[in-house]
């Protein structure tokens, strides 16, 4: 995980890229639906879910790709540290390179869809939660989907129909706040997710892995 | 008595062959008598009128997608587990049939719901959650078909098939955990709600599309062994006999 971490720190790019591309959809939408303060401001919860759910999927490649072309990944599957570490390792890299920064900077993009102060803490919370379910799921893909033919288009049909209950959970917490209903039901679902992934995906994300390299 | 005697793909083989049209005639007989059951017998419902008739297509389909993916998902815990060969096979043979069933569940239900909710498509949590379904399908198929090697094919789409299985229980419960358009069930272990007619209509459709699976599944699983033993020495023994 330091490994990672240092690598994504010395190309900076990508992370700017990962936000620049959130931010790029999320103001797509005002342009193509009409900037009425209002309607924005019903949009506004989804629309920032569903941009951040694209930016960490567009991550994904990137946690196991360079190390399975140039063979790092089948020497940690024979080294003899203990796989479910640095499998958690890689996974909690990408989080804190797609889902932290995303989101410490959607009460910015809330902030252009004119959210007020509980809903866009809400936003971030609901985002908190759930983006580590995104990079969990979205690693087990990626790891799945490593050398098959048609990469991307390959990952989203096996990521996205995943990442469904997330986006329905993480945002109906912030649509619950802006409409004045309680959005706790919403983040104590996503929390007990969130559980649930961290005790069974990384397993997961290990039986990918050795099914990849051998 | 020998247990493994059909888990090699060559014995196999032949049994497929000799239960596949058994299947496919039990399960004409069964759709004749379960379509006329529903369509001619049954009374017309006293709320919905003649448009309820659609659940004898719609609630066996729903039911066969979710039991062909539990079905598949065991065949793929096998794969996992005992590296075994023919139960990748059927699992890759079963998935076709599973997202057929899936999709004509939502279809039906999109004709059924345009005269009763009044729209072809709601965001409610079973056609979301049966949709996911029908894409799990798809990745599991995408998946299988892309790698070189079909074994590594069959080991990523297994373990996929596994990490889906989570989509079942959501899928039957939604009804229950979320208060939603989809009506809950009417047939339940403790009883009916419904005329029992309808009923043994409906489970003796389900039975037709139980054995037009299972006919499916083994027409197809023959043709997969085919592909994937064609250089060994029964097959061509096969074909020159």
């Amino acid at each position: 995980m330091a490994r990672d971490l240092r690598l994504a720190w010395r190309h900076p790019d990508e992370i700017i890229l990962t936000l620049a591309f959130f931010a790029l959809v999320a103001s797509l939408f005002p342009l193509g639906i009409g900037a009425e303060p209002q309607l924005l401001a019903r949009i506004g919860p989804g629309v920032i879910w569903v941009g951040a759910l694209l930016a960490a999927f567009l991550a994904l490649p990137g946690i196991f790709a360079a190390d399975f072309i140039d063979g790092s990944l089948e020497q940690m599957t024979l080294s003899p540290h203990p796989p479910l570490g640095w499998a958690a390792g890689k996974i909690a890299a990408h989080w804190i390179i797609s889902g932290l920064p995303l989101t410490l900077m959607s009460p910015l993009i809330g902030l252009q869809y004119g959210l007020t102060g509980d809903t866009l803490l809400v936003e971030a919370l609901s985002l908190a939660l759930g983006t580590p379910i995104l990079s969990l799921l979205g690693g087990a893909c990626a790891a799945l989907a490593l050398g098959a033919r048609g990469g991307g288009m390959l990952l989203a049909l096996l990521a996205l129909p995943l990442f469904v209950p997330v986006l329905i959970f993480g945002a109906g917490a912030a649509e619950a706040q802006a409409t004045g209903l309680a959005p706790t039901p919403h983040l104590s679902l996503l929390a007990a997710a969130l559980i649930a992934a961290l005790v069974g995906v990384p397993a997961a994300v290990v039986a990918a892995v050795r099914i990849s390299v051998d | 008595m020998n247990w493994f005697y059909f888990s090699s793909p060559s014995t196999f083989y032949g049994l497929a062959g000799r239960l596949a049209p058994w299947f496919f005639a039990l399960a004409a007989v069964t759709a004749v008598w379960g379509l006329y059951l529903g369509l001619l017998v049954a009374p017309t419902d006293a709320q919905q009128g003649e448009v309820y008739r659609v659940i004898f297509i719609h609630v066996p389909t729903a039911w066969m997608s979710m039991f062909l993916y539990f079905v598949m998902a065991c065949y793929c815990g096998l794969t996992l587990v005992f590296n075994t060969r023919l139960s990748a096979m059927m699992a890759r043979a079963i998935a076709p049939t599973g997202a057929l069933f899936t999709a004509v569940a939502l279809w039906t239900g999109s004709f059924w719901g345009k005269p009763t909710w009044g729209t072809y498509w709601v965001w409610d949590a079973r056609l979301t959650s049966e949709l996911v379904l029908l894409f799990l399908y798809f990745g599991f198929i995408a998946l299988s078909n892309a790698f070189e090697d079909p074994r590594r094919g069959d080991r990523a789409a297994a373990l996929l098939a596994i990490i889906g299985v989570v989509n079942l229980p959501i899928i039957y419960f939604s009804v229950q955990w979320w208060n939603t358009l989809h009506q809950g069930s009417s047939v339940s272990f403790k009883g009916t709600s419904m005329h029992v007619t309808m009923l043994t209509g409906m489970l003796v459709m389900s039975f037709s599309a139980w054995f037009y699976a299972a006919g499916a599944a083994l027409v197809r699983v023959r043709s997969i062994i085919l592909e994937r033993e064609r250089r060994a020495q029964w097959v061509r023994e096969l074909k020159e006999g």
